[in-house]
């Protein structure tokens, strides 16, 4: 028999990932390294990651990291990036780092254009901290700081950052995905690879977004938050390509 | 005789279950026994019926799952 799957090359072999159970960060950390194992960049990868549970990637993934300052990974990696064109890098954020205390940073360095790649993990709530409100919570979910959920009056909307980046007229490339069947994990690939092939042609700024699940924090079994990720988190950000100047041109 | 096959970390196994969902010929299902984590670890109950697609292992978050195919 022939091996048909076997795990990348790009988290380590024999360490066993700080995440929850159900977590689709280890999905999206395993993509990114399966992508650019393929694009045989392993050795040029540079890792600038935010603060959270994405922070725990950094025992977990082979290649360098960098940790920037809560929200500020695409400012360190704009700094990174033009310093050392040859290098393959990338910003893994989770959305209580990029879209709340980053947000500044997320919208310069999508204006200005900058060459790297976003991964962007959506789950709707602070992960690390204990399930506090994050800017993506939905309207009426519960989380320690809105006991009651989410108030619009008192704390506004969700907010939608490939909605917000794609009325910018630098990005190249803004895609909102998911990783809750194999399908998706097979399309989140195809546009992972798209967005490193982007920097790798010196196209400019391309951002995926990951719509995943928190069952610790949903206070969810793993089975029952793809219930909940289905009806809920994708009725209130449908998932597809906001952005692909690409397509547009062509 | 099966047309593939998987084999499974056991210690890198968090019982999450996207495998055994996500399986087409329903091959998963989580085990009695447990891991040194305290997690009980899927195995594969019907390995008569594995066709080696890889679903199971494209879903897994934590890379735990080897698949031959042949």
């Amino acid at each position: 028999m022939e091996k048909v799957y076997t795990k990348t090359q790009g988290i380590f072999q024999d360490v066993v990932s700080g995440f929850c159970p159900g977590c689709m960060h280890g999905t999206a950390h395993k993509l990114v390294g399966e992508v650019v194992e393929e694009l045989g960049m392993l050795d040029k990868l540079v890792r600038v990651e935010g603060v959270g549970c994405c922070g725990l990637g950094q025992s977990y993934v082979s290649h360098d990291v960098i940790i920037a300052a809560h929200g500020r990974a695409c400012a360190v990696a704009t700094g990174v990036k033009r310093c050392s064109p040859d290098s393959l890098v990338y910003t893994y954020q989770g959305d209580g780092d990029l879209a709340s205390i980053g947000l500044d940073e997320t919208v310069s360095a999508a204006n200005r254009g900058e060459n790297f790649t976003v991964i962007f993990i959506n789950n709707g709530i602070y992960g690390m901290t204990g399930g506090q409100m994050a800017p993506t919570t939905l309207v009426g979910m519960k989380a320690t700081t809105a006991p009651f959920g989410r108030n619009p009056k008192e704390h506004g909307y969700p907010m939608h950052v490939c909605e917000l980046l794609s009325q910018l007229t630098a990005p190249q490339f803004i895609v909102r995905t998911a990783v809750d069947t194999p399908q998706n994990v097979i399309k989140t690939r195809k546009y992972i690879k798209q967005a490193f092939q982007n920097q790798i042609d010196g196209k400019g700024f391309s951002l995926v977004e990951i719509v995943t699940t928190c069952p610790t924090n949903w206070g969810y079994s793993a089975k029952d938050s793809l219930t909940f990720l289905r009806e809920k988190m994708f009725a209130e950000f449908p998932l597809g390509v906001y952005r692909d100047k690409d397509k547009e041109e062509a | 005789m099966a047309k593939g096959r998987v084999e499974i970390a056991t210690e890198f196994c968090k019982s999450c279950e996207y495998c055994v969902i996500s399986c087409p010929k329903n091959c998963l299902a989580v085990g009695e026994k447990v891991n040194s984590k305290g997690y009980p670890y899927v195995v594969s109950a019907n390995p008569d019926d594995c066709i080696g697609c890889a679903m199971c292992a494209q879903m897994c978050p934590e890379s735990a799952i080897e698949v031959w195919r042949g």
